[in-house]
């Protein structure tokens, strides 16, 4: 396949969890969170109590996607960059590694200034954890934890 | 793709239902929306028209309970059926676990429904999935409807390769369940081969 499978592993999770919460307090953020192009939410921290993270996870991916779909239509490679001004809330987006999408949610508390800043220097962060993650997931014998579960696992989820 | 994170214990996988306009993909989700247990759905999304056609997608979260310790989340996706969304159907086929060709019965749509499922082939392609590799099912909808093609006759037409299929009345819910857990089935039996997208 095109796109190698995903996988999350204890390690590299505390290494991005330690960069968005960085990035919270640093750009005086409401809310950071990152997900895959695919709309699975990988991290997030800040008031996430307030939000539907999940929700927000697959509308973010989806509008990437378009977006995305439209710098090709442009001939661009991809917009890197997205920001979405409201009365009391923003969204500043940012394509991280080529390979997961930075949200970071802030209101008359931050600016748009120090969001950028901030979200460059993480965004170097990131795309470092996420090559080292995809190499990992690469390696020969980092199978699927699911190579054990047997066809009475799989009946079993269905049976209630 | 499927996405296994070991940290939370979960993997998610995605779901595309497909098929072609108003053969009842959002009528599919609704259905397993309202009859699903509170703690095991998130909020449903659907980015549609004023005229409640759907403009971009339908997204639902859904937990299936636990394999081995591990959380599976199931999300499911609607693709726009109009011939001239394309473009947004291609995005959301990005990442797809497996597929739901949702056809719709009625003799009238026989073409709507030939000209769907060789879309979807040619928009999987174009990301680099085949068909015939990827855990798919059929659905036949709108059974209750007076004229409706013989099962016999679908599946000739647009399910030549014989997965499985269904026939289902999505309004009242007829054949919804067993669609999905059918595809959902097929999507743990790859992980377990090892596949995973």
């Amino acid at each position: 396949m095109i796109n190698p499978q995903m996988v999350m592993y204890e390690e590299e999770f505390n290494q991005i969890q330690t960069v968005v919460d960085r990035l919270v307090r640093d750009a005086n953020a409401k809310v950071v969170f990152i997900v895959d192009k695919n709309g699975q939410l990988i991290s997030a921290s800040g008031d996430i109590d307030s939000v539907d993270t999940t929700s927000l996870a697959s509308l973010t991916a989806g509008n990437i996607a378009a977006t995305g779909g439209i710098a090709k239509l442009l001939k661009e490679n991809d917009f890197a960059t997205q920001f979405n001004e409201g009365e009391k809330s923003n969204t500043y987006t940012q394509l991280a590694g080529n390979r997961v999408i930075l949200v970071v949610i802030f209101d008359a508390r931050s600016s748009l200034g120090l969001v950028r800043l901030r979200v460059k220097k993480a965004n170097e962060e990131l795309t470092q954890i996420f090559d080292a993650l995809l190499k990992k997931t690469a390696e020969p014998g980092s199978d699927s934890p699911f190579a054990e579960i047997t066809d009475e696992d799989i009946d079993n989820l269905f049976n209630d | 793709m499927s996405f296994i994170n070991y940290m939370a214990r979960e993997i998610n996988c995605k779901l595309v239902y497909y098929g072609p306009g108003l053969c009842g993909k959002t009528t599919n989700l609704q259905y397993i929306y309202e009859r699903t247990n509170p703690d095991a759905k998130g909020k449903m999304i659907s980015l549609a028209t004023e005229t409640e056609r759907t403009l971009f997608f339908d997204f639902l979260p859904l937990s299936l309970g636990e394999i081995r310790g591990f959380k599976t989340r199931f999300h499911l996706y609607t693709v726009p059926g109009q011939v001239f969304y394309d473009a947004s159907r291609k995005l959301i086929l990005k990442g797809v676990d497996g597929v739901i060709f949702v056809g719709d019965s009625q003799i009238e749509r026989a073409e709507a429904n030939l000209e769907s499922v060789e879309n979807l082939r040619t928009n999987l392609a174009e990301q680099g999935y085949n068909l015939d590799k990827l855990p798919y099912v059929v659905q036949y909808n709108k059974r209750d409807l007076p004229n409706v093609a013989s099962v016999e006759e679908l599946r000739q037409m647009i399910n030549p390769t014989n997965v499985p299929d269904f026939e289902a009345v999505a309004r009242t819910g007829v054949g919804v369940f067993d669609t999905l857990k059918a595809v959902a089935k097929l999507v743990l039996t790859e992980l377990k081969k090892g596949g995973g997208g």
